[in-house]
C-alpha cells in the first residue's frame, strides 16, 4: 500500500479526486472527509497495493501532480510494532521461526509440536531449574523394533545466546517438515533418535528477556543472596575448577560451589550418564564466534579419536560454508579459543561419547549476542 | 618475541566495509604488546589502496543532527532483538569506531573485546561546529566473558577524524 501526497490545483482536479476516492473507496488520511478536499490544500490518500497503478494512471491522465509520501505502509507498521509477547496464535503452523520467542511461548511450542507430530515426537521431563521451572526435552524417534543410537543436542546453556534456542526450534521444525520427503533425513531417522533440549538454562533465558539482555549464567543465589549465577558450562565434572574459571560468584565464568552443583547441570548429566552407551554424538549450541569446537578445553592433550573428530568437524564446516559462504573455524577449544574446564562437551567426551562438539554460531562480533532476527534464517539454514 | 620489550606480531589482513561486503582492502600491520601489559600495544599499519569516501552520508548525518531542536538521546542500540532503526545507524557506527580506540587502549595478548551494545547515548550541546556525544557502551570480553560498561565522550565532524576525548571504565552496575 502507498500513501500519496497531492495538492490539487483547480476545482476540476478536486472534483476528479473526490470521484476517484468514492468510486475506489480510497482511504483518506488528510483531510478525513472528501467534502473537505480543497484546491491548494494538502491531500494524503492511502491507496491499496492492487490499485496503486490504476490510481497513478488516472492522476497522470488528468495532469494531477502527486508525490509518494509513504512507499510501503506495511513496512512502517511492522517497524512501529512492539514485539509480540506470548501469543497462542504463534504456535503450530503459524509459528514464526525467524523471530526470537520468550520462554512461555517456547513451552507452548513444545506442547504443540508433540501434539501435531505425535507419531514421532514425545516430550520428556528432564528436571527442574534452581527457580523450580520444569526442563523438558523432545525426543524425535521413528517407531522401529531396533534400538537406535542417539544424537543429543542442547541449546541455550548461556542465557544471552538467543540464536541458540532459535536454532533448536528451527532444527526440530526442519526435521518434522521434511522427514517424509527428504531421503537424507528419513534415512537419518531410520537409524538414529534425536534428543533435543531447546533451552537448558531456562531461568537465565527468562532473566535475559526481563531484566538483563546480556546475562549468561543461571540464577542460583550465593553469598546470602548478594550474588547470582553459576556458569553452567563450567559446572560439569570434567576437570572441574582447574582452569579458565573463577571461584568468585561475581564472575561470568564462576564454576559453582562444586562439580554439578547446579540442578540444571545435574538434570542433563543424569540423563546423559544413563543413556551414554547409546549416545553417538553430543552437540551443544552456543554463540558467538563461528566455531566448531572439539574437546578439550581443559588441556591441550588431544582426545583419543581426535583425527576422526576433526575430520567430521571439517566436513561440517565445509558443508556449512557451502550454504551462505559463512566460514567457521574448527579445532579444540584450548587451541583456538581459550582454556576452560567443566564444559559439558568435555564431560560428554570423557564419559565415553565419541563425537562431542560445541557449535558457536554467528556472528564474529559485529552483533555478537544481539544478532538481528533477519539472520536467524540464514544462520539456521547453514547450520542445518 | 623481543627480549625485554614484549611480543611483536606481524599481520596480514583484509578489511571489509561493514556497509558493503564486497568492498575490501588489503592491510598489513605490526602489533607490539609490551611486557607487563600496562601500556597499550603499539600498532603500525599500511593500507593498500583507498578507503571508500563517505562524505555524502557523513554530511547528511551531520546536518540532520545539527538541525535537531533538542539534543539527541537514545538507549539500547541495538535493541534486545538486534534491531537498529535507520536513524540510529550512524550513531551506532560512530560508537563502533570510537569503541575501537577504547578497545585498542585496553587490549593485551589475553583479551578479545567486542562492542556488545550502546546502553545510552546523549548528545552534548556545543557552540562550535563539532558534534559531541556522551556514550555508555557495553564491551564484551571473550576470555573472561565479562560485560564491561564504559563511558566515552566522542567528538566528530565530517571533515575531521573521530576523537575520543574522555573515556572511563564503569563499575558493573552502572548499566542498570
Amino acid at each position: 500500500d502507498q500513501v500519496l501526497h497531492i495538492v490539487p490545483e483547480t476545482f476540476q482536479q478536486v472534483q476528479h479526486l473526490q470521484q476517484l476516492c468514492s468510486t475506489l473507496l480510497l482511504d483518506l488520511w488528510k483531510p478525513q472527509l472528501s467534502e473537505d478536499i480543497w484546491a491548494g490544500e494538502d491531500l494524503h490518500i492511502r491507496v491499496p497495493a492492487p490499485l496503486v497503478q490504476e490510481v497513478k494512471d488516472s492522476l497522470d491522465q488528468h495532469m494531477i501532480f502527486y508525490k509518494v509520501l509513504i512507499p510501503d505502509v506495511q513496512k512502517l507498521v511492522d517497524q512501529s510494532m512492539p514485539r509480540e509477547r506470548s501469543s497462542h496464535r504463534q504456535v503450530s503452523e503459524g509459528y514464526v521461526y525467524t523471530q526470537y520467542h520468550p520462554m512461555e511461548v517456547i513451552y507452548q511450542w513444545m506442547t504443540q509440536i508433540q501434539k501435531n507430530n505425535s507419531e514421532l515426537v514425545t516430550q520428556h521431563y528432564l528436571g527442574k531449574t534452581i527457580e523450580n521451572r520444569t526442563m523438558y526435552y523432545l525426543q524425535i524417534s521413528q517407531p522401529s523394533d531396533k534400538t537406535k543410537k542417539i544424537i543429543w543436542m542442547d541449546c541455550g546453556i548461556h542465557a544471552r545466546e538467543w540464536i541458540s534456542p532459535a536454532f533448536c526450534q528451527w532444527f526440530v521444525k526442519e526435521i518434522l517438515q521434511n522427514y517424509k520427503s527428504d531421503p537424507k533425513i528419513s534415512r537419518f531417522l531410520q537409524n538414529l533418535d534425536l534428543y533435543i533440549l531447546p533451552v537448558l538454562n531456562i531461568d537465565g533465558y527468562i532473566y535475559s528477556w526481563e531484566k538483563d539482555r546480556l546475562w549468561r549464567k543461571n540464577r542460583s543465589s550465593h553469598m546470602n543472596g548478594t550474588c547470582y549465577g553459576t556458569d553452567l558450562n563450567r559446572n560439569f565434572n570434567s576437570s572441574w575448577g582447574s582452569i579458565g574459571v573463577s571461584y568468585n560468584c561475581s564472575s561470568e565464568i564462576f564454576c559453582g560451589s562444586g562439580p554439578e552443583s547446579e540442578p540444571e547441570t545435574r538434570a542433563v548429566a543424569q540423563l546423559i550418564e544413563r543413556k551414554k552407551s547409546d549416545i553417538l554424538c553430543y552437540l551443544t549450541i552456543h554463540s558467538y564466534g563461528q566455531y566448531i569446537l572439539t574437546p578439550y578445553g581443559s588441556t591441550t592433550k588431544p582426545p583419543s579419536n581426535s583425527e576422526e573428530l576433526m575430520h567430521v568437524a571439517k566436513q561440517a564446516a565445509a558443508a556449512l560454508m557451502g550454504k551462505h559462504g559463512t566460514s567457521y573455524e574448527v579445532g579444540s577449544t584450548s587451541s583456538i579459543l581459550y582454556s576452560n574446564s567443566g564444559s559439558s562437551r568435555d564431560w560428554a567426551h570423557m564419559i565415553g561419547i565419541p563425537f562431542s562438539y560445541t557449535f558457536e554460531l554467528r556472528d564474529k562480533g559485529t552483533h555478537g549476542f544481539v544478532l538481528p532476527p533477519d539472520q536467524i534464517q540464514p544462520t539456521c539454514e547453514e547450520t542445518m | 618475541d623481543i627480549n625485554g620489550v614484549g611480543q611483536k606480531y606481524h599481520l596480514e589482513l583484509v578489511l571489509e566495509d561493514v556497509l558493503d561486503k564486497d568492498s575490501t582492502v588489503n592491510c598489513t600491520a605490526e602489533v607490539l604488546y609490551h611486557l607487563g601489559n600496562n601500556i597499550p600495544p603499539d600498532v603500525q599499519f599500511t593500507i593498500e589502496g583507498e578507503l571508500k569516501n563517505a562524505e555524502e552520508a557523513d554530511n547528511i548525518f551531520y546536518n540532520r543532527i545539527k538541525s535537531l531542536e533538542k539534543e539527541l538521546v537514545a538507549e539500547n542500540i541495538p535493541d534486545s532483538h538486534g534491531n537498529v532503526s535507520p536513524e540510529m545507524e550512524p550513531v551506532h557506527l560512530l560508537a563502533w569506531v570510537a569503541s575501537g580506540y577504547v578497545i585498542w587502549q585496553n587490549s593485551t595478548e589475553n583479551t578479545k573485546f567486542q562492542l556488545a551494545q550502546i546502553k545510552r547515548v546523549k548528545q552534548v550541546k556545543r557552540s562550535d561546529e563539532y558534534l559531541e556525544f556522551d556514550y555508555t557502551i557495553l564491551l564484551h570480553e571473550m576470555v573472561s566473558q565479562e560485560i564491561i560498561p564504559w563511558q566515552m565522550t566522542v567528538l566528530w565532524h565530517p571533515r575531521h577524524s573521530v576523537q575520543v576525548t574522555q573515556d572511563s571504565r564503569q563499575p558493573k552496575h552502572a548499566s542498570e
